[in-house]
């Protein structure tokens, strides 16, 4: 186990590399210069030079990678062009707010997904289990600003039990939380459901019945936890995507999330921003996939002992 | 002759729910006294281990059941699941043919064992001590360290011997194993045959075992029923068909059984292939294969008759048999 931790975080040096090289490529391909965009219309060329050799623009391209490597080892992101603060004062600022987002979907997705497919899979292509097909097809469908707006407009504006927009209290977290959670849930239950369902087709849910233990009872004590792997490498991979993928909800929302600055970041050509966001992103991402690695080994005893290996 | 009858299945019929329904058993009958062993024989496809499956109150949510499955005096078919599952484990048991894919992977071996006596109250110490009794029982060496391990980390004698010790768990009247030793080695086949003898001897177990393999049902069945694409072919006291059939198929399957002497490894194969129950010839079902079909082979179904006493056979010209 330890070693297969070790392999990984090898690996994520590797990938976090890979990831801030690009962003640092992509950012600067894009038309459009931070000096420029940030002295407006009327700038003099000559106030547009001296921004640009102040923010360290200036030389070719390779000096300027060079000299973003040399900070990024010290874990240095320089500060941001539009405030001067510190770029990574600015995101991590932002993270608290991306976390709990984040968070309460994935609980949300987690409990309503796994529930679903196991009233699913008791009986594949069974009532239950097409209603619940159903739905799931449903909530992947529907584009994210538009539930959104729906739910606004029924919990906040009609119902008027919930804030409409902003955060700051658990409340004002509810219905952006669902509005992000209802893709991901449709993902799990499809997801479990499949696994479950051939799960259930396996020898020793055969024995299991065989002593005398219902669908159900086999379902949740044989079934449950051998189909697990997939859901929960999914679960990892989905959950980074929408640390960073939470922009429309966090739009709709007006909820000050990573999401939003990582947005008018790009739009201000804000570049030291955009690299202490995407770093602090594709760190989460491993950190995601390498917990889910983790649990995948507690949950199969014979993944267990081949990474003692 | 006089044991009370643990299993009596009459013209059980299994059919697939489709818009084509197949029989897969066709009228079949068979007895499992208590303290004995039935063996059911038959090729693969010819639903043997269907007829396992309908004796559970398994079948797949695609088939059908209809007949009769009496344990003791008790029609099972078509009684309340709730009923049924009542029964399981504790009335009629099972062990399957590869004990790696029948036991939960990611289960202690202690924790699957136990899970009926859990079910019925014991828990902690007790639990505990009754389940090393019972891989004890069935010859697991060093029980309770045995009882920590995961499937993986043991051989598949013991591996088998922990299915068997689940499967005595319930304290079960009868033991349906459907090729237990199919996926064993040959040296690990013997002792496990013993062990179900063994543990039948002691608590009178009724035992049907579904096996391809004579050799192995020689050895260990009091009663042969002969299965041939859903049909029973021959039945009768294992010794007595074995040693003068009354069914060309039953005839053809025990010249088929390689001898350790023989030059080549299939002594007297049987010509063509398995009938299926989904295209089972007209008449009687083994004719497109029998050296001895005439016309009305084809043309009539022959029903399963009594021969001589003890002996049934469904063959139009079964007294042929008594001569040769």
């Amino acid at each position: 186990m330890m070693s297969m931790i070790g392999r990984r975080l090898a690996v994520g040096v590797f990938v976090i590399w890979g990831v801030t090289t690009l962003m640092f490529v992509l950012i600067r391909v894009a038309p459009g210069d931070p000096a420029t965009t940030l002295l407006g219309p009327d700038a003099t060329p000559e106030q547009i030079e001296a921004l640009t050799e102040r923010l360290g623009l200036s030389g070719n391209i390779v000096e300027q990678y060079l000299a973003y490597l040399r900070q990024l080892a010290t874990l240095d992101f320089g500060d941001s062009f539009r405030t001067g603060q510190p770029a990574i004062a600015l995101v991590s600022s932002r993270l608290p707010e991306t976390l709990q987002l984040t968070l309460g979907a994935t609980v949300i997705a987690a409990a309503v997904g796994l529930t679903l497919s196991l009233l699913a899979a008791r009986r594949p292509d069974g009532a239950i289990d097409r209603v619940v097909s159903t739905i799931s097809i449903l909530f992947q469908g529907m584009p994210t600003f538009w539930v959104g707006i729906m739910l606004i407009l029924i919990f906040a504006l009609v119902l008027r039990v919930t804030p409409s927009s902003g955060a700051g209290t658990p409340a004002h977290l509810i219905l952006p939380a669902i509005t992000l959670a209802l893709p991901f849930t449709a993902i799990i239950a499809r997801i479990s459901r499949a696994t479950l369902t051939e799960a259930m087709r396996e020898p020793y849910v055969q024995t299991a019945r065989a002593k005398g233990l219902s669908r159900g009872e086999a379902l949740r004590n044989h079934a449950f936890r051998n189909a697990m792997g997939p859901v929960v490498t999914i679960v990892g991979l989905q959950v980074g995507a929408l640390v960073g993928g939470a922009v429309v909800v966090e739009n709709v929302f007006a909820w000050p999330g990573l999401g939003t600055l990582i947005v008018d970041s790009v739009a201000s050509r804000d570049y030291t921003v955009v690299q202490a966001a995407v770093f602090v992103i594709a760190l989460f991402v491993l950190a995601l996939n390498l917990v889910a690695d983790i649990v995948n080994a507690l949950l199969d005893p014979r993944i267990r002992v081949e990474a003692n290996a | 002759m006089t044991d009370k009858l643990a299993l009596s299945v009459r013209d059980l019929v299994v059919s697939t729910d489709a818009d084509a329904p197949v029989r897969i058993l066709d009228g079949v009958s068979l007895d499992v006294r208590s303290g004995r062993t039935t063996a059911l024989i038959g090729e693969s496809g010819s639903g043997k281990s269907i007829l396992g499956s309908a004796v559970m109150g398994l079948l797949p949510d695609t088939m059908s059941a209809q007949g009769e499955i009496v344990f003791d005096d008790r029609q099972v078919l078509g009684i309340p699941e709730r009923q049924r599952r009542a029964l399981r484990g504790r009335w009629v048991a099972m062990i399957f043919q590869d004990p790696l894919a029948a036991l939960n992977p990611s289960q202690r071996i202690g924790r699957q064992v136990g899970e009926l006596l859990r079910r019925g109250g014991l828990r902690g110490k007790a639990l505990e001590e009754g389940v090393v009794r019972l891989l004890a029982r069935v010859g697991v060496p060093r029980p309770e360290e045995r009882a920590h391990a995961f499937p993986h980390q043991l051989s598949g004698g013991l591996r088998q011997r922990a299915v068997i010790a689940m499967a005595l768990s319930g304290g079960p009247r009868l033991l349906i194993a459907d090729e237990p030793t199919t996926a064993l080695d040959v040296t690990v086949q013997k002792r496990i045959l013993d062990l179900l003898a063994e543990m039948q001897r002691d608590d009178g177990i009724a035992i049907l075992f579904i096996s391809h393999d004579l050799r192995v049902v020689s050895h260990i069945a009091d009663d042969l029923v002969v299965l041939y694409a859903g049909r029973v072919a021959e039945s009768g006291p294992a010794r007595s068909v074995l040693s003068k059939p009354l069914h060309p198929y039953t005839r053809a399957l025990a010249r088929s059984v390689p001898s350790v002497s023989a030059a080549s490894a299939v002594s007297d194969p049987i010509p063509g292939t398995a009938a299926s129950p989904a295209a089972r010839p007209s008449g009687c079902a083994f004719h497109p294969r029998c050296p001895l079909a005439r016309e009305i082979c084809r043309r009539e179904t022959p029903q399963p008759r009594e021969v001589v006493p003890g002996r049934v056979s469904a063959c139009h010209f079964a007294e042929e048999f008594l001569d040769d």
